[in-house]
Order: C-alpha cells, then sequence, then structure tokens
C-alpha cells in the first residue's frame, strides 16, 4: 500500500535525510521524499496498520531533521 | 515570506545593527587599553558585546546543532556551522583576535539559507500556479439552486454547472448550453476551444463565455485534471542520475572534509612542533575552520532538485508532461526518434485531398456533391470525409433507389441520374473506361454520372501541420537520426516520409513488428544516446514503453496513453517534441553548470584555505555565495518560451 503525505521541511539535504530516516523505519517498504513538492510517498508492508508505522516515521524524521513536519 | 522566513530576517536585521553600532562604538572608545591591572576588562567587554549579535542570528543553528548531536546526527550543516564560528571566537579569544569574522560567518549562512528558502517558495509557487488546474468545487443543481460540492463527491452521469470564469471539474459531456474554453493550463495553447452540446469536454480548463451544463463521464480521481496534477506531482519522485549522485556525494563529501579540518588542524602542527618549529596552533585551527565553512553542501544539494523541478515546471507549462527527471536527463541525449505515422505525422483522419472531374463540363463541387449524395447514408470513414468535403446538409430528397454494391461501391439516383461511386471494380463492373493506376496514395472514389466517367475523388490521410518543420527542427537539434514507422502500404509511407524528410521508413508492420523495429534501433545507436518513440498512444503503448522514451503526443484524456507514456505532449503539434528537447537540455545544461561550477569553487577554496590563501570571508562566499549564485541559475530552467 502506497500513501503520500505532505510534509514540511526547509532544506534539500534535511529532505535527503528524512528519506533515509523513513526508509529504515520497521514497517516501511520504501520512501520517497520530494523536496520540491514538500511530499512525501510512503510504501508500507504488506499488512501493515500505516497510522503506527507513520508516527515511528515521524519519530525518526525528527531525530534526523528536529525542524521537520509530516502531516499524517 | 511565511512566520519563519519573517523570523529569519528579523534576526539578521538584529543582527547587522547590533555589529554595526559594536563596529561604530569602537571608533570611540578604545576597548582594548582598558585594562585593570592585569584583567583585559576591555577585551572581556568585547567578548560580551560580540556575543549579542552572534546569539542573534545564530541561537538557532546552537540550539539544532546540539539536538543533533545527542541525535548522533553530527554532520549536518547545523553542527559544521557551530563548530566553525564557536572555533573562530574561540581561536580570537586566544589570540586577541576580532570576533568580527564569527559573527559574520554565522551571519551570511542565515542570509543564505534565508534567501535559499524564499527563492525555493518562489519557485514552488510559480510551478504550482503554472499548473493551477485543480477544482476547488463543483456547483450541482438541486431545487433550482446552485450548490457547491467537492467534485469527489460527484458520481458519475452528474450533471454539473459550470458557469464563466470557473474551471471544469471534472470530464463530461456538455448537455447544454454554448461556450469556448480556455485550455491554456493544460495544453499550452492560447487559442480558445468552441464547445456546444454533445462535445466532450475535459476537466482542468476555464469556460470563458457561456454558462454549460455537464453530464459527468467519469470520478472526479479519473478525470483528466486530477491525473495531471498527480503525474507532475510524481514527477520530482522519479529522481535523475545527477540528483542520485548529488546525494551520495553530499553523503561522503561532508565527513570527509570534516575529517580533513580535523587533520588540517592537528597534523600540520604536530609535525611542525616535532622538527623544532613554531606549532602555531592558531592559525591551523583557523584554516581548519575555513574548512568547515566551506564544506556545507547545500549550494549542490538544492540547486540540482531545483533546476530539475523548474526544468519540468516549465515544461508543463508549454503543454509538455515530462513523467519524471529521469526521463528529462533522457530527452536532452536524444539520438533517434522514431515516429509513428498515423496520428502522429498525420491528423489520422480522412479527407478529400484531390478532387479530378473527367468531364470538362463537371466542376469539383459537382462531382463532391454527387459522391456525397450517392454516399448519404454510408457510415463508412470513406463516405464521411465525402459528407465532410460536401459540407451542406445533404437534401435527402434529392436522392432515391440507393443500393449498395458490396465490395464494390454504391448506385443511387440523385436528381433522377444514375450516379455510381465506388473503386475501379465498380466502374469495370459496368463497363467504363477509367485511367487505371493513378500512381495515387490514398483511397480513390471514382464516380460515374447517367453511365458516363465523371471524375475521380482522392481520399487520404493528411499530414499535420507543422509535421515537416518538427522533423527539420529534430534535425537541427543535432538528432542523428529520424525514422517513421506504419502499417500503412509502403506507397503512401514513401509518400509521406518524403513530404516530411525522414529518410529511414518502415512500411506494413504490425503492431509487434514496430517494438522489433524499435529494439533494432536500440541496438544500431550507441550507448550515450537514447532512443525516442513517438505516438498516439493508440495500440503502441508496447513500443511506448520499450524505447528509452516514450512520448504519447494528444493524449489529453486517453487514460492508456497517460499511463504507457514517460512523456505526454498536451496537444498533438509535433513541433513540440523539438521543444522538449530543448527544454530538456537546457536544464541539463544548468544542471552541469552547478554542479561544476559548486564543486570546483569549494575546491579551489578548499586548497586555498589549507595553505592558508584563503581566509573565512572567502569561505563564506564559497558556501553561501556559491549557493545563492547556483539558486538563480536553477531557477532559469523555469523560462522556456523563447527555446
Amino acid at each position: 500500500m502506497k500513501k503520500k503525505y505532505d510534509i514540511e521541511v526547509d532544506c534539500a539535504n534535511c529532505a535527503n535525510k528524512m528519506e533515509e530516516a523513513a526508509k529504515k523505519t520497521n514497517g516501511v517498504k520504501n520512501a520517497i521524499v520530494n523536496f520540491m513538492a514538500l511530499k512525501m510517498e510512503v510504501e508500507f508492508e504488506e499488512g501493515a496498520d500505516h497510522k503506527s508505522i507513520m508516527k515511528d516515521v515521524l519519530a525518526n524524521c525528527k531525530k534526523v531533521e528536529d525542524d521537520c513536519e509530516i502531516y499524517i | 515570506m511565511n512566520k519563519k522566513q519573517k523570523k529569519a530576517l528579523r534576526n539578521i536585521i538584529i543582527a547587522i545593527v547590533l555589529l554595526a553600532a559594536i563596529k561604530l562604538s569602537e571608533r570611540f572608545i578604545a576597548y582594548e587599553e582598558l585594562i585593570n591591572g592585569s584583567f583585559p576588562t576591555g577585551r572581556v567587554i568585547l567578548f560580551f558585546l560580540y556575543m549579542i549579535p552572534y546569539l542573534a542570528v545564530g541561537y538557532e543553528i546552537l540550539r539544532k546543532a546540539l539536538k543533533g548531536i545527542k541525535n548522533r546526527q553530527v554532520f549536518d550543516e547545523n553542527f559544521l556551522m557551530a563548530v566553525a564560528t564557536l572555533g573562530a571566537i574561540a581561536v580570537a579569544l586566544i589570540y586577541n583576535g576580532d570576533y568580527t569574522e564569527a559573527v559574520a560567518v554565522m551571519l551570511f549562512y542565515q542570509i543564505g539559507e534565508l534567501f535559499q528558502s524564499i527563492a525555493v517558495g518562489k519557485s514552488r509557487k510559480n510551478i504550482s500556479d503554472l499548473m493551477d488546474i485543480r477544482p476547488d468545487y463543483a456547483n450541482i443543481e438541486r431545487d433550482g439552486k446552485l450548490e457547491q460540492v467537492d467534485p469527489d463527491e460527484v458520481e458519475i452521469g452528474s450533471v454539473i454547472v459550470v458557469r464563466p470564469g470557473e474551471k471544469i471539474p471534472i470530464d463530461g459531456v456538455v448537455v447544454e448550453g454554448v461556450s469556448s474554453l480556455n485550455t491554456a493550463a493544460l495544453t499550452g495553447e492560447s487559442v480558445p476551444l468552441d464547445v456546444s452540446e454533445t462535445d466532450n469536454v475535459i476537466s482542468g480548463c476555464v469556460n470563458i463565455s457561456g454558462v454549460l451544463k455537464i453530464q459527468t463521464t467519469k470520478e472526479f480521481g479519473e478525470s483528466t485534471a486530477s491525473k495531471v496534477l498527480d503525474l507532475v506531482e510524481n514527477a520530482a519522485s522519479r529522481k535523475s542520475k545527477s540528483e542520485n549522485f548529488i546525494s551520495k556525494f553530499a553523503k561522503y563529501y561532508t565527513p570527509v572534509v570534516c575529517y580533513s579540518a580535523l587533520a588540517l588542524a592537528i597534523l600540520p602542527p604536530v609535525i611542525l612542533l616535532i622538527t623544532g618549529n613554531d606549532a602555531n596552533f592558531g592559525q591551523w585551527i583557523y584554516r581548519a575552520l575555513t574548512f568547515l565553512v566551506i564544506s556545507c553542501p547545500c549550494a549542490l544539494v538544492i540547486s540540482i532538485p531545483l533546476s530539475f523541478f523548474a526544468g519540468l515546471g516549465g515544461a508543463s507549462e508549454a503543454g509538455i508532461l515530462i513523467k519524471g527527471s529521469n526521463y528529462l536527463e533522457a530527452l536532452a541525449s536524444t539520438g533517434y526518434v522514431v515516429f509513428d505515422k498515423t496520428g502522429t505525422l498525420t491528423k489520422g483522419v480522412f479527407e478529400v485531398c484531390e478532387t479530378v472531374p473527367a468531364d470538362p463540363e463537371m466542376t469539383k463541387e459537382q462531382l463532391v456533391e454527387y459522391a456525397a449524395m450517392a454516399e448519404m447514408d454510408s457510415n463508412h470513414p470513406i463516405s464521411l470525409s465525402l459528407k465532410k468535403a460536401y459540407a451542406k446538409e445533404i437534401d435527402r430528397d434529392r436522392v432515391n433507389d440507393v443500393t449498395e454494391i458490396s465490395g464494390h461501391g454504391i448506385s443511387a439516383l440523385v436528381d433522377g441520374k444514375r450516379v455510381l461511386a465506388g473503386n475501379i471494380k465498380l466502374m469495370r463492373k459496368f463497363g467504363l473506361n477509367v485511367p487505371e493506376d493513378l500512381k495515387e496514395t490514398g483511397t480513390v472514389v471514382y464516380v460515374a454520372v447517367d453511365d458516363r466517367f465523371a471524375g475521380y475523388i482522392i481520399i487520404s490521410d493528411v499530414v499535420k501541420e507543422g509535421a515537416k518543420e518538427a522533423i527539420s527542427l529534430l534535425h537541427n537539434d543535432g538528432v542523428s537520426g529520424t525514422v517513421m514507422l506504419t502499417g500503412d502500404s509502403d506507397r503512401v509511407a514513401k509518400k509521406v516520409a518524403g513530404l516530411l524528410g525522414i529518410k529511414e521508413v518502415y512500411s506494413e508492420l504490425l503492431p509487434a513488428d514496430k517494438v522489433t523495429k524499435v529494439e533494432e534501433i536500440l541496438k544500431k545507436k550507441n550507448s550515450a544516446q537514447k532512443v525516442a518513440f513517438v505516438g498516439d498512444g493508440i495500440n503502441d503503448a508496447p513500443v511506448l514503453s520499450r524505447a528509452d522514451i516514450g512520448i504519447a503526443m494528444g493524449a489529453l484524456g486517453s487514460d492508456a496513453a497517460i499511463e504507457a507514456a514517460d512523456i505526454v505532449l498536451m496537444d498533438d503539434d509535433p513541433r513540440k517534441i523539438s521543444k522538449a528537447i530543448r527544454i530538456a537540455r537546457k536544464c541539463m545544461r544548468i544542471v552541469y553548470e552547478n554542479t561544476i561550477f559548486a564543486i570546483g569553487v569549494k575546491i579551489i577554496c578548499l586548497i586555498l584555505g589549507a595553505v592558508g590563501i584563503a581566509n573565512m570571508w572567502v569561505a563564506i562566499f564559497a558556501d553561501v555565495g556559491v549557493m545563492v549564485i547556483a539558486v538563480i541559475n536553477a531557477i532559469r530552467a523555469l523560462f522556456v518560451k523563447k527555446l
């Protein structure tokens, strides 16, 4: 399953870091951050609960870039 | 400007004012001479004075750097800036230096960040304005009143009302009203499109003149506007090689420079110490700090995706939708353009292109009139094109006794005269003498009136306006080959190709043969060249996906084509292919310029910094200056009108 989220982040490098962090989160199969469109597309593992996973994704992103936001 | 940017601007102004005030006060107060016994009171006062603007502008950075360390994210730009400026302050404190540099580094860094944020925000807005086709609501008539509803909630088959000035929210058919539509946001075409009852309309167009009632044929999510928006939003997610290179580069570059800085701060002085010289720690630490300032990869990391984003935005303004920056990159090195003939270079509709009366008393108009009258009940494409050429309402009372002679043509009484219209077999059947082998490339309709051969009409597919120009533009662009593939007969293919100036033609191909041909071309070309296939999206999905770049044209409203193609031309002008290539090349040129410029300046400054020629000010230019220049250069990719 794929879902798209609006995000907020200031710099392109930080967006790259968010992408890395999201990819490493459990339950996430793949993630693509589009800095220009301020969107994050997350592909979840089969049968995963995307709501709880997105909380982890946000927490992991906050770790690498304090100043980011994902509108879940 | 948003809240964050305003706050940053306020801090920058405060810092500049304070810094200026301190500088001014130094003219009147000799701080250095304020010494209380052995305690340098003046220097301590100066230190605290300089710390005010420093913290005003750098507090956020220091806070983020601390957080970064806590989260084990050491090598980020905040950390670099914090270490560089705190280091500079420490050096100044110990060696009685000037604090100005540390404050200035932080100040310029913040100015650069602010500039970048505004520039990115601006281009983001520019591009989303270009693609401003997202409808906010749909009007539905309930009990004689118009009600605005969410387009998502409108079911297929509902009737929506679109007033002048409003966007058509959902694809559908006009059931009432006449109007002109502005399709510029979708096609880049500025001439309005006239629509009336029974015309299909697509979402995203703006209604200009009259009220339209439209019966929807699709859901909002499946409508053209939504599909196009989806495509554009996803475009930047397919990253190009250049973008991947940059993010890889940034990943290694920053740590490498940081460790080099550390080495620069420690190794030379230690070696100097061992060899019995003056270690001069202050100088080497200062050089190491300039390294850190230069090391920030922002210029690259921001300007490359921004260039692609602007390029994609510029292209969509011109009615060219590109599904990803990787395709933009491929497009720039297009070596071969392979065309499908029908619907791409030709209009794909039959038209009367020549009328030749055999009887001197018969005018061209009369000949067409007789043929159209005889064929009035047929829906064959040939008959339709005859009726279209006649262009008048057919007076059915003038026609009697219509019989279709299968495989031959039609016999009918028109104004009491026996008219035969059909192929050569029909003429022979009635024993009429007609010129054979006309060497014409099209379908020939022979017409006989009262058992006398009256003339013939040639009906064929016509070459699109601009098709010839499109081919010569491509050759001018330095594309090494243009190829035409068609299922049509060799004779027709050769004629069209000759007319357009295409040298390589393959005719009488089945759809599967087209894939084979494209594969042959893929093998033939050299590895740096890309093969683009241009089709109209009908029956050529396999070829579109097999070629390096699949271009579908006039594909608006055709879901299959939008799915299969990598690039979608919103209108069916073949000249847009050359334009797309030029946009791609401009964008790639900017990408290379920025890459080489940014990496080049940084490496030069790193070398100069290591040997002590470049000071902190040069380092600031290498970081912020380069970034500002690269961002401005990147935005150029948005301007594609004159290409």
